[in-house]
């Protein structure tokens, strides 16, 4: 399923010279200069600076380990994580099962199924700080959904999640996934449409309810593209910064910080760059534990991508 | 899988539903219909937001339609909205990003699909493991990377200009685009390439006579892709250039922040809505595509 | 051809006298800063214009959502080679690294040419400009934060006086919060709950305590008994903004202005919101420096950088700029138009309402405090407001913040 069909290799017909392929080569220099001096080199760059002191400006000054004692002894990153922790599994079971649920109602052979389905994509096509500011709006106490319950007369509804530091999370959340599970329901019909027909004639004359057959018979079937879909829920929480920015500033107080937004601050506000490298190199260890799996699955575990 | 990229628009292959209105297709209807409104509440809290006048919001409601329309909004949010003694609203920003778009477009999509061609038709020794790496680089957090890449950009003398701002987004643009192009070639007929190998046809020759013409779907999902993508980038854009050549999403941002006295919902949600609007005129104008490309770029992914 | 540039520039607020002149030996200067708000927008317009006029053109890089979100973008723009020609910062010991780095462009001696070591008052503000001798920054303004401003709208609709110090303040809160007045107006974000903490430990602990802790990095002093007195006023004040539930700043301000909330602590910047919504000083609302208690201020301000550039026909304007800024007749127009205060003592202020006015003697009076922006390193900066965003948001106890507090100034460089 997430796998490509093997490309041709030709290269391995012919002799193998240096030159042989010098113009794939040469063409393929960006690429190359991109994984290398980019990804490779700016990692261990950043992960190299954060044993260091430095403060504005890069410097050697070793330090050892002083910034992640720091780090970790730090109440605003702790509280970073926790809110990650929490969105991030909130975000990873909602959606995952929104994307889901919605993906198998479409694939019912439904009218209007492109209609609907543009309508659950079309938030993908906006950025971040647009789907910020719309949720903010809408969750403006004053305003937008508690003032309007209020109007109908259950005068006692409280629902201000972006000022109330205890559930601000969730307020984060109902934009997130109204922003992201679009893709996943994309991708989980695309893998619903793979599965073959036979399948569902089989359990129908075996006379299995269609909820019993998705639970017991298709899901097990799907299981590379829920992983795909984890990887990239993962990969997009991890980075969860802009939505942060846009609909809450991190508050109140600090009760909706992330860790991406630690990093930029502690890099450039508080000007201890030290400090954020330490911070990123953290979130960079987080993906490779996310990775790492995937990737053994992905191409570790059957030989050939 | 190659094949993923064109069916998810084939017919649907669940159980055939019942022609009737059973319960279950009653249920299956209202949830859909319920989901929908969760999900077109904010486009039409926004539009409706952005036609009413201050007073108007002020009173409360922001589901109710608007009473007395006005366009007001939305010239302000264009032309006159105010950042420090700049009061050109989101007009400049507007050009900046298209002056942004068009190149690492034009720039990203080549240097994707001549490394795709190259991945799959012409193999070199560690060609995969580079491959590999850019794969990984794409689930890097762009945090660990701002700063080596303000210096990078330094020593190559583009900090600060659009063409800085071009080259972060090819180079971050190129992992998904590499991945897609790669198994798009992956999947043309071998023969077809050998033949073109024994007519003594060389790089270039196959890559322009053969592999961009069959190439064509997959070219315009890739421009869809990065047209949603680089338009609506902000943490780059805030980074890596001046307030000369903001993109329209920090124009965006700096309108809604520059608060001067009250804050005006409906000029920022017109803002928002002028923000989002070439995305939703690209993702409504190409409709299948859209879903093909993002489920391809994504299931690969 | 010209006819086309010509009308392109008609079409821009620019006058077609202007538009000619620049285009025949003016000198296109890029400045950034974060004076977005009504009043501060008015204010560097004022810059602005007097920039223009020397037949010059002023492109302004504003950058909205505080100093925060400004810094990060205009340092990473000078480390990364593209800088712009001039640069507010908070000036003391933000540019420190950069002045050592040789990326900002050395002052002495436009200073020298103007006399500003006879000019600037208090003196300590070209002091913060000024590293091994040379000065790298122009002060450009002064602002202090031990500021209550108080809303007349909101003591007459609950039938009472206006207080006229914190301790009257804090009685007259729960009548406040009787007629339905939010007694305290706070903008929920770590700096500005950090400035009313700033202000109410000054007002409460003392000058003394508050010098130790500040000035010293006295964590034993943080620890004491008159911190602690501070910090249980803080946690009371907490509870007197507990239902305030806005972000900006200005916002916070704006429900003083209507009467929605009884007071804010804020700087003195807060005058400049006043003044764009035509308040009155002593008939709309009230200021009381050093919360009416211990009329002190500090000298913080904002101050103008150069970063260094090849150009020398830039070099030559940004100086041109530079000695600009703090000429007399640019600093009443913009100090009036922000509610600041100006960095030179020879000038005529008699245009200035009552605030600053006030302001203005404490200054005379030689009660001033260093900023903390002097003191303190951006880093512990953060982390204090950091903790002052946790306590304020929550029901942390007065005595943990403290703690934690003493622990920030142990560890403070």
């Amino acid at each position: 399923m997430t796998v490509a069909s093997d490309p041709p290799t030709h290269s391995q017909k012919r002799p193998r010279r240096l030159f042989k392929n010098w113009m794939a080569k040469l063409a393929s220099l960006p690429m190359i200069l991109t994984a290398l001096v980019v990804f490779v080199g700016g990692t261990a760059w950043t992960v190299t600076y954060s044993f260091t002191g430095s403060r504005m400006l890069p410097k050697t000054n070793w330090v050892g380990f002083d910034q992640y004692e720091r780090l970790w002894s730090t109440d605003r990153w702790i509280i970073s994580i926790k809110n990650l922790a929490i969105y991030g599994g909130c975000s990873m079971i909602l959606t995952l099962l929104i994307g889901f649920t919605l993906a198998a109602c479409l694939d019912r052979k439904i009218r209007f199924e492109s209609a609907f389905r543009s309508i659950f994509l079309y938030p993908f096509a906006l950025s971040f700080v647009v789907t910020g500011l719309a949720w903010q709006w809408i969750l403006n106490p004053d305003f937008g959904l508690q003032s309007v319950v209020r109007d109908w007369g259950w005068t006692s509804f409280n629902f201000d999640p972006l000022n109330n530091p205890d559930i601000v999370i969730f307020g984060l959340l109902i934009a997130g996934i109204w922003q992201g599970s679009g893709l996943i329901m994309c991708i989980m019909l695309a893998g619903l449409r793979g599965i073959d027909e036979d399948i569902w004639k089989a359990t129908k004359v075996d006379g299995i309810s269609t909820i019993k057959t998705y639970v017991v018979v298709i899901i097990p079937m799907m299981r590379p593209v829920f992983i795909t879909a984890l990887v990239l829920i993962a990969s997009g929480i991890i980075k969860l910064y802009d939505l942060v920015v846009a609909q809450t500033g991190g508050g109140p107080g600090l009760s909706s910080e992330v860790p991406a937004k630690y990093v930029i601050e502690y890099m450039f506000r508080a000007q201890n760059l030290g400090q954020g490298f330490a911070a990123s190199t953290m979130m960079l260890c987080s993906v490779v534990i996310i990775l790492i799996p995937w990737a053994y699955l992905e191409f570790g575990g059957r030989k050939r991508g | 899988m190659a094949d993923m990229t064109t069916n998810t628009a084939a017919d649907p292959r669940g159980p055939k539903p019942k022609r009737t209105f059973s319960r279950a297709n009653i249920f299956l209807y209202g949830t859909l219909i319920v989901v929908s409104m969760y999900y077109l509440l904010p486009l039409y809290v926004m539009i409706v937001t952005s036609l009413k006048g201050m007073p108007e919001i002020r009173m409360g409601n922001v589901f109710g339609p608007p009473v007395e329309v006005t366009f007001e909004p939305w010239v302000k949010a264009w032309s006159e909205a105010c950042t420090g003694i700049n009061c050109d609203g989101l007009s400049r920003g507007f050009g900046n990003s298209v002056r942004i778009l068009i190149p690492s477009i034009v720039l990203s999509i080549a240097i994707a699909s001549i490394n795709g061609y190259a991945l799959s038709n012409w193999k070199f020794k560690g060609s995969e493991t580079f491959f590999t790496i850019l794969i990984i680089g794409a689930f890097i957090p762009y945090q660990t990377m701002l700063y080596p890449i303000v210096i990078m950009l330094r020593e190559i003398g583009l900090m600060g200009s659009i063409w800085g701002l071009v080259l972060v987004h090819t180079v971050f643009g190129m992992p998904i685009l590499t991945l897609l192009f790669r198994n798009y070639f992956a999947a043309i007929p071998e023969e077809l390439f050998k033949a073109a190998r024994v007519d003594g046809a060389g790089f270039w020759q196959i890559y322009f006579q053969i592999m961009v013409p069959m190439a064509l779907p997959i070219f315009v999902v890739a421009i869809i892709l990065q047209v949603t993508g680089i338009w609506n980038d902000f943490l780059f854009g805030v980074i890596y250039t001046k307030p000369a050549t903001y993109p329209m999403t920090v124009q965006l941002n700096n309108i809604v922040n520059s608060v001067q006295g009250v804050k005006e919902y409906n000029v920022n949600m017109a803002a928002t809505l002028l923000t989002g609007l070439v995305p939703l005129v690209i993702y409504f104008a190409s409709g299948k595509l859209f879903v093909r490309g993002i489920a391809a770029g994504a299931v690969k992914g | 051809m010209s006819k086309i540039l010509k009308s392109a520039l008609l079409g821009t607020a620019l006058t077609a006298a202007t538009a000619t002149s620049v285009l025949a030996e003016g000198v296109e200067l890029e400045v950034t800063h974060w004076w977005t708000s009504g009043g501060e927008a008015a204010a560097v317009s004022k810059f602005a214009e007097a920039w223009n006029a020397t037949g010059n053109t002023w492109i302004d890089g504003a950058i909205a959502g505080s100093g925060g979100t400004a810094r990060p973008i205009i340092i990473s723009r000078i480390l990364g080679g593209d800088p712009m020609a001039a640069t507010q910062l908070n000036h003391g010991r933000q540019a420190e690294e950069l002045i050592e780095a040789g990326l900002l462009l050395d002052l002495t001696d436009v200073a020298e040419a103007g006399g500003w070591a006879d000019i600037v008052n208090p003196s300590s503000l070209l002091d913060a400009c000024t590293l091994d001798g040379k000065i790298y920054c122009v002060p450009v303004n002064i602002h202090s934060a031990q500021w209550i401003w108080l809303s007349h709208a909101a003591y007459e609709n609950a039938g009472l006086d206006v207080p006229t110090d914190w301790h009257e303040f804090v009685a007259s809160a729960p009548a406040l919060e009787e007629a339905g007045t939010l007694p305290l107006a706070m903008g929920q974000q770590g700096w500005q709950q950090n400035i009313a903490f700033g202000a109410i430990t000054l007002a409460v602990a003392g000058q003394d305590a508050w010098d130790e802790v500040n000035i010293n990095k006295n964590a034993d002093a943080a620890r004491g008994p008159e911190y602690t007195a501070a910090f249980e006023a803080v946690a009371a004040a907490r509870a007197f903004a507990a239902d305030s539930n806005v972000q900006d700043w200005n916002l916070a301000t704006n429900m003083v202005i209507t009467g929605a909330a009884g007071a804010q602590i804020m700087g003195d910047w807060a005058q400049g919101e006043f003044a764009v919504a035509e308040q009155v000083e002593g008939e709309d609302y009230s200021c009381l420096p050093g919360l009416g208690l211990n009329p002190v201020i500090d000298t913080g301000g904002d101050a103008f950088y150069f970063p260094v550039n090849d150009d020398p026909e830039i070099t030559a304007a940004q100086k041109e700029l530079a000695a600009l800024l703090i000429s007399p007749e640019a600093q009443v127009a913009f100090n009036l138009a922000k509610g600041s205060l100006p960095v030179r003592g020879d000038i005529d202020l008699s245009a200035a309402n009552g605030c600053m006015q006030k302001g203005l003697e404490i200054l005379a009076n030689g009660g001033v405090l260093p900023s903390g922006d002097i003191s303190f390193s951006q880093d512990t900066t953060l982390q204090i407001e950091d903790l002052m965003a946790q306590f304020w948001s929550s029901d942390m106890s007065a005595a943990d913040a403290q703690a934690a507090y003493a622990q920030l100034i142990e560890d403070a460089d």
